[in-house]
């Protein structure tokens, strides 16, 4: 079930066209990544979704409603571009970043001792900001995005500038608060994490939408139907056996096993192939390659680039 | 509403906490009572040196004309003293001698002695004594040879000073009492007033947008409120805690005038009056003139009485409210607009300069309010504010007040909209130097 949407977004700034007709479907409880190069205007779509922009075309709805400035208190939301007061108390501030949020400031202590607690922060509640180092604001900079309990939470690049056990400590969170019901978008460069975490992705580039899905759905359109199988046997039944349909990317031949790289051209399946295998040699392991998401980005950024320069000329 | 009230509160306690501040709304009366009180107080504190000036006087004249004045003493002392204390002044008893030659009658010279530079007061005051008695011993024999006794009298009766009062015609043919005197220091005091609050928080409210873009926490926050309630609480707040400070200042400047007073027992207060009236006497004026004081008091709290209170009152908040939003908003979005200080300056001064100037024509406003410099300024709406306010003592025509505050209004309120719509574009924007064509741009970006 779809939590929210973005429904043909435009957004131009003077003359750069920031987003072209882009929309977006992000199901409930899902980890949703929005990808794309610099400046294909992931931040722009984050700022629309947030009411921090308003688009000059297009529509966002939430859970079916089109969105008011009064959903903003059930968003949370981690800028890219993040930082504190630094001459106020860190308890203080959170407070108040809470309240802004549409806490009253009974609710916002009850659940900033909860996070505090958590982090192990309790004992800084009285410090200023400039008294901390910087992995310790960016652990406050992420209470203050969780702590009026939004049901969408979304980060722009939330891995870049936090150090590797931040990085990881944002991650578990991140899971923990899907499990209880949140739904999560972020944009990042990072397709490890991508693999890690996300349920779905949107790709972004040029100011356009280009590619969107589940995750698994997505690298399915895009595997190539290579395969990398290791046998006893003579290479050249194998070379018999398969018809001209095949092509051979990689061999290499050892004392103990054998082991070939090859891709089809048209849809014979898996099953099939492996019978016609077996007549041939002893099979070891049969293994259909799938492309990562970072194969998947790089190809599709470039098929997108490649057919625009064509469109254009 | 709810979330603009937090932000107002919140950037009025955390600039009302700050040291800064506190140091500020306490120093700044101590500093200006101090600039009052301490000569005031070192005036008093000189007169009560005991001074003992040995008089040798070779005239004969002023043999027990000089009696003592505050604390200084007269002591006249014989030839061979006189030699003596010559050749040797550190005489302990005497702190000055003073020599009258025989012919001071002709030459009108006398020479005082002394081993420490001699306080300016004591010569004049010296000078003053000896003037008075050749007069009057001179006037005694002027009238004795015109053999009119009662010259004095008749000479006295040929003092004469005339006083002009300024009135004003109103329209309906009503003459009004006015006086420039007291109008040009009311126009040039509010004037001044709202230059300094408007030039002071305004900018306050720039340096507090800047912080919240360096510090990038702006975009967390605009995620929860929109780009102009964060404005309108910043600039709210900022005036309030003007406000919170002026209001401060009167208190402490009220009982500080309390304390003056009664510090200044009446003795002292009477000689600080008597050497203020001594100066005035030095100055020239009779003591006949002494008289018209008290009437000179009755018309200026006349003239006071008879400046439009009302419409100054009005004009007053009008020009300070609107004045102060206009340029709030405009430096608030400069603010936005610019990533470091050397930036500031530069995007700054187009809009403080026609504050500058307003101040600087201010006193060219104050004298001549009806000339074409007062008319234009006083229209013009960046100088409106100082300089129509400036005028409204000298009661200007309504149609000018009317349409200086209608301007006003309009670019006030065209200003607001323009600063919002910089704003929101600019506090997003990060390490790009704005031009003032990148700025008409941002006017066209939708929300």
């Amino acid at each position: 079930m779809e939590f929210f949407t973005t429904q043909g977004i435009h957004k131009v700034y003077g003359s750069t066209h920031a987003l072209n007709d882009v929309s977006i479907t992000v199901p409930k409880g899902s980890i949703f990544g929005l990808l794309g190069p610099n400046g294909a205007g992931k931040t722009t779509l984050i700022r629309i979704i947030n009411q921090i922009t308003a688009p000059d075309q297009g529509e966002v709805f939430l859970e079916g409603h089109r969105m008011t400035s009064e959903d903003v208190s059930k968003i949370g939301y981690l800028p890219e571009e993040r930082g504190l007061y630094t001459k106020m108390k860190i308890g203080e501030q959170a407070l108040y970043l809470a309240q802004l949020k549409g806490m009253t400031r009974h609710q916002a202590m009850d659940s900033l001792k909860y996070w505090f607690k958590k982090f192990d922060i309790t004992t800084w509640w009285d410090k200023k900001v400039e008294e901390l180092s910087k992995g310790m604001q960016q652990k406050v900079q992420f209470i203050t995005t969780v702590v009026h309990n939004p049901r969408l939470l979304i980060f722009d690049e939330p891995f870049s500038g936090f150090d590797p056990i931040n990085a990881n400590l944002i991650k578990q969170e991140i899971l923990e608060l899907r499990d209880k019901g949140a739904t999560i978008l972020f944009s990042t460069h990072n397709m490890g994490t991508v693999e890690d975490l996300c349920d779905h992705i949107a790709l972004i580039n040029k100011s356009r939408k280009i590619l969107d899905g589940p995750v698994q759905e997505v690298k399915e359109n895009y595997k190539s139907n290579i395969f990398e199988i290791s046998y006893k046997g003579d290479f050249n039944q194998i070379q018999q056996v398969l018809d001209q349909n095949f092509s051979i990317l990689e061999h290499k031949e050892s004392l103990r096993e054998n082991f070939i790289r090859i891709q089809h051209t048209d849809g014979t399946g898996n099953n099939e192939l492996i019978r016609v295998l077996l007549g041939a040699a002893e099979i070891r392991s049969f293994r259909e390659v799938i492309p990562s998401m970072n194969d998947v980005f790089i190809k599709a950024v470039e098929n997108y680039n490649a057919q625009n320069a064509v469109n254009t000329k | 509403m709810n979330k603009t009230w937090l932000i107002l509160k919140r950037e009025y306690l955390i600039r009302v906490k700050k040291k800064s501040f506190i140091v500020t709304t306490l120093l700044v009366p101590l500093f200006f009572a101090a600039l009052m009180f301490v000569p005031m107080w070192l005036a008093t504190r000189d007169d009560k040196q005991e001074r003992i000036i040995a008089v040798y006087d070779e005239s004969t004249l002023f043999y027990d004309q000089l009696g003592q004045e505050g604390f200084t003493k007269y002591h006249f002392i014989e030839q061979e003293k006189f030699n003596a204390l010559k050749s040797d002044l550190n005489d302990e008893e005497f702190y000055a001698v003073l020599y009258i030659p025989g012919n001071i009658y002709t030459v009108n010279k006398a020479e005082l002695l002394s081993k420490k530079q001699v306080p300016i007061d004591l010569a004049e005051q010296i000078e003053r004594k000896l003037s008075q008695v050749i007069e009057t011993d001179k006037r005694r024999k002027v009238i004795e040879e015109s053999q009119m006794p009662d010259l004095e009298q008749k000479l006295a009766g040929t003092k004469t000073k005339v006083s002009v009062s300024t009135l004003k015609v109103t329209e309906t043919g009503e003459q009004k009492k006015s006086s420039s005197m007291v109008a040009f220091f009311a126009s040039y005091l509010m004037g001044f007033i709202i230059y300094f609050f408007v030039f002071m928080y305004g900018s306050m409210v720039m340096r507090s947008v800047m912080e919240e873009k360096k510090n990038r926490i702006v975009e967390v926050i605009v995620s929860s409120v929109k780009p102009y309630q964060l404005m309108a609480g910043k600039i709210v707040g900022t005036a309030l805690v003007g406000l919170t400070q002026v209001a401060i200042w009167i208190v402490i400047g009220v009982a500080v005038m309390g304390v003056v007073q009664n510090f200044l027992s009446p003795e002292t207060a009477q000689q600080v009056g008597q050497s203020v009236m001594e100066s005035q006497q030095q100055m020239g004026q009779a003591p006949a003139a002494m008289a018209t004081e008290g009437n000179q008091m009755a018309e200026i709290m006349e003239n006071i009485a008879n400046l439009n209170i009302p419409l100054i009152i009005f004009g007053f908040v009008f020009y300070f409210l609107l004045g102060y939003l206009l340029y709030s908003s405009l430096l608030g979005a400069v603010g936005a607009a610019v990533d470091n200080d050397e930036d500031v300056q530069q995007m700054i001064f187009p809009i403080t300069f026609p504050l500058i100037l307003a101040i600087i024509m201010l006193v060219a406003i104050s004298r001549n309010p009806e000339g074409s410099l007062a008319f234009w300024a006083s229209i013009i709406p960046l100088t409106s504010p100082v300089c129509m306010l400036a005028r409204l003592p000298f009661s200007p025509p309504a149609w000018e007040i009317a349409l200086s505050m209608l301007l006003l209004l309009a670019t006030t309120v065209g200003a607001i909209w323009a600063g919002a719509k910089i704003y929101r574009t600019g506090i997003l924007m990060y390490g790009k130097k704005v031009t003032f064509k990148e700025l008409a741009k941002w006017l066209t970006y939708k929300g």
